[in-house]
């Protein structure tokens, strides 16, 4: 038995001083969210119980609906109405216009490479609507939980590319909420069925939401979640089901091109609508009064023959998800289904027959991801220091560079284990270059053009040497969102060349800036007054840090160290009780420099004392 | 440069023990990994980011043989990562040709399930022999010998390819 902990009287932590932590799933349809309660993982509900906000924006003059009842007005006000805002994440007007041609929204511009839409409150791009959403959630936690909720994980479809994450993460720091880590949706899943069960071995996670589909394959062991591979279609879900029914129904009235756009949104309700009673019926009628037309049957074959490509094509990607892995279909011991899509019948047969086992089902589709992502956000605000759950996630594709001739070289390949760093080595190609651009993509096929463009960078700065002489080293950092940074230096001469980034699609970091100012409405002196009391409070945080550290690892730094660290700590010291927050900020920089080395070393020496302890063992 | 082996606190050495590397692997993920210091310093998560990222792609290496063979010579100053050698070896790219062709012939032939299986186990039996000469040359520690591994690498890397090429024909023809 473990030994009982008494602190010292008076310096013990509040008993029920638990951090508020929430989980969230911003889905392509509806949006959920949930935290960690006695314990037990669950979603919270509106003030009428219901769990799922639909994922719908309906802008108005005055104020602007999310959820159910700007779900409602969707027909009536289709132009100001945005619903399934995630598949414009990270995505062009061209794009979208390619994939979904009959869209009621006016775009600003047909060309720019960032979306923006016309409403009646003015131009509102995706990372603003979808933070509308996360706002909501964040207030219905904050109700329910009856404090100020800051820190979330917030869950992406594993296959989201770097543009699509960052946009994500965009729109939560938007809605004032603190991104602990962005979830792979299937990892968030198999989260939540994993503590249940407590079970070692192969697991495939099938996911087909509204409009992403995701296969994951994971070895639980010990705690430990690891994604061994991961697949799909961040354009492909129960939407096109839809959409696929909407077209057959248009085709068999003769609609033309005008009626097509005029009634396509009730066209979608209602093949949205067929499709779910479809799951429980074999055959449905289809009201098309609202186009002048009486009733419509179709039945359960016909949905079927229309939505077989799409199963089918989720089907291939577990095929290679499986072989990505190097695990044969034997070896899954269970198949874990998620979102709404998987309770349609047809998409449950195809998965059951092609892993030849029936899929657990006994958490509801609908909120196993957020249950997972607030069981994760549970641990990461440091509620179970105990914890032996660990996630190890991949990078979904592989990212790489354009090099001559316009093909594409993989720098990092898909399904690695994040975080991961490469560096690349460049050359100059004339005598005297200063400056070069790098041209980064992700995807797995050979030409640039048939790869996302995800930034371009320019390297400037470079000392004029021969040409060739320069050796610059490029550094590709993924962290553990799946999030790429890049950094550049010079070997020879050891200059760091400056990096410039214009990523391809959605915004740039100034623009996210501006956005942020635009959405405070404190008075300038309030914020004045917070800012500093943030800076302090870091400040202090970061001297009672390193002072404990000190207390435990100072013999690792030699003399002259420790007295440089001391002089930067005492500075900052001094700066933090006045009220100058540039200063603050400056002094907190020079400590982290000062630092740095120190921070290394502790790393290190936590690792050979680990290792070294097993070693001893093995003897 | 940084040794893998000794981040893996496992001898540098070909032959290793995998699952004693798998064991630290999952070790050093608990001690590196950045969720294990979320809320604690910038500085700290950009050391464990670090820290990790090296956990990562040193696991990759120490993993493959033929990683692992190259981050050997490698730590003995023979660099082929930005190599621009070609082979050399008249009998191994006869062999090549031979494979290559085979690969073509088998969706002509008669029994292509049966051609292909072949040409399988002729690879498999090659990139055995060719780990095992790289083991042996490896201990010898000479300047020549490395440079010999160097070669039977590159050999590897090539009957490698051909492996996954054999694979996806076959995925294309019985699939």
């Amino acid at each position: 038995m473990a030994l009982l902990q008494i602190s010292e009287p008076g310096l013990s932590a509040e008993p029920h001083q638990r951090k508020l932590a929430i989980g969230i799933d911003l889905g392509t349809t509806h949006s959920l969210v949930a935290t960690v309660r006695s314990g037990v993982a669950e979603t919270l509900a509106n003030e009428n119980g219901e769990h799922l906000l639909p994922s719908v924006v309906r802008y108005q003059q005055d104020k602007t609906l999310v959820g159910d009842a700007a779900y409602k007005s969707a027909a009536k006000d289709a132009e100001n109405t945005i619903v399934s805002v995630k598949r414009f994440l990270g995505r062009s007007v061209a794009d979208i216009r390619q994939q979904w041609p009959n869209l009621p929204y006016q775009f600003v511009s047909e060309e720019a490479q960032s979306v923006s839409i016309k409403t009646i409150q003015g131009d509102k791009n995706p990372v603003q609507i979808s933070s509308e959403i996360l706002s909501i959630l964040r207030q219905r936690a904050e109700q329910s939980l009856g404090d100020e909720v800051t820190n979330a994980v917030i869950t992406v479809p594993a296959y989201f590319d770097d543009a699509q994450r960052q946009g994500t993460k965009d729109a939560a720091s938007l809605a004032g909420l603190k991104v602990m880590r962005l979830l792979n949706e299937p990892t968030a899943a198999a989260l939540a069925y994993g503590l249940d069960s407590g079970q070692e071995g192969v697991i495939a996670v099938f996911d087909l939401g509204g409009g992403t589909f995701d296969i994951s394959i994971l070895r639980l062991n010990k705690g430990i979640f690891e994604v061994l591979s991961t697949g799909g279609d961040s354009a492909l879900g129960g939407d096109d089901f839809d959409h696929t029914l909407a077209d057959a129904l248009a085709d068999q009235l003769g609609f033309d091109a005008t009626q097509r756009k005029r009634y396509y949104r009730d066209l979608l309700s209602a093949s949205k609508q067929a499709k779910e009673q479809l799951s429980e019926l074999d055959i449905v009628n289809i009201d098309l009064g609202f186009a002048g037309f009486g009733e419509i049957q179709v039945n359960k074959e016909q949905l079927e023959a229309l939505i077989k490509p799409l199963i089918q094509k989720t089907l291939r990607a577990c095929r290679r998800a499986l072989k990505d892995a190097e695990i044969d279909k034997q070896e899954v011991i269970d198949v874990v289904l998620v979102g709404g899509s998987t309770r349609v019948p047809a998409v449950r047969d195809a998965v059951e027959a092609f892993f030849e086992q029936p899929p657990l089902t006994s958490i509801d589709p609908d909120k196993v991801v957020a249950v997972g992502a607030a069981i994760q956000a549970d641990v990461l605000v440091g509620n179970k220091p105990d914890s032996d759950m660990l996630l190890l996630d991949v990078l979904p594709l592989s990212l790489g560079i354009e090099t001559m001739g316009g093909l594409a070289e993989k720098v990092i390949h898909r399904n690695t284990t994040i975080p991961i760093a490469k560096a690349q080595e460049f050359t100059t190609f004339k005598d005297g270059q200063t400056a070069m651009m790098i041209h980064v993509v992700q995807g797995e096929r050979e030409l640039v053009s048939d790869c996302r463009s995800l930034a371009r960078f320019d390297l400037t700065g470079i000392p004029p040497m021969a040409a060739g002489a320069a050796h610059i080293r490029v550094t590709f950092q993924v962290d553990a969102d799946g999030l790429l940074s890049v950094s550049a230096m010079e070997k020879s001469s050891g200059v760091t060349a400056n990096i410039q980034v214009k990523p391809s699609y959605g915004l740039q970091d100034d623009e996210i800036a501006d956005m942020l100012k635009a959405s405070m409405s404190h008075a300038q002196s309030d914020m004045q007054a917070r800012m500093l009391k943030e800076q302090q409070v870091e400040a202090a945080r970061v001297l009672e840090a390193l002072n404990a550290a000190l207390a435990q690892d100072k013999a690792l730094l030699d003399e002259s160290q420790l007295a440089s660290l001391s002089s930067a700590m005492q500075q900052l010291t001094e700066m933090a009780e006045r009220d100058d927050i540039e200063a603050i900020k400056e002094s907190i920089k020079q400590v982290d420099v000062a630092s740095q080395r120190f921070a290394e070393l502790r790393m290190d020496q936590s690792i050979n004392l680990a290792l070294a302890g097993q070693s001893v063992e093995k003897l | 440069m940084l040794n893998y082996f000794e981040l893996f606190a496992i001898p540098t050495a070909f032959d290793i023990d995998l699952q004693h590397l798998s064991k630290n692997y999952q070790e050093l993920q608990k001690l590196t990994h950045p969720d294990r210091f979320a809320g604690q310093s910038e500085q700290q998560q950009r050391v464990a980011i670090q820290k990790n990222s090296q956990v990562n792609d040193g696991f990759q290496v120490l993993k493959s043989p033929v990683r692992r063979a190259e981050h050997i010579l490698a730590l003995r100053g023979i660099d082929m990562a930005n190599e621009t050698q070609t082979m050399q070896d008249m009998e191994f790219l006869m062999q090549q040709m031979h494979w290559r062709e085979a690969l073509e012939d088998s969706e002509q032939a008669n029994e292509p399930q049966r051609v292909i299986e072949e040409l399988l186990d002729e690879v498999e039996a090659a990139q055995k022999h060719t780990k095992a000469q790289i083991a042996e040359q490896l201990l010898a520690n000479t300047s020549s010998a490395d440079h010999a591994v160097a070669d039977e690498i590159r050999k590897l890397k090539f009957m490698d390819k051909m492996q996954s090429e054999i694979a996806e024909m076959e995925e294309r023809l019985f699939s």
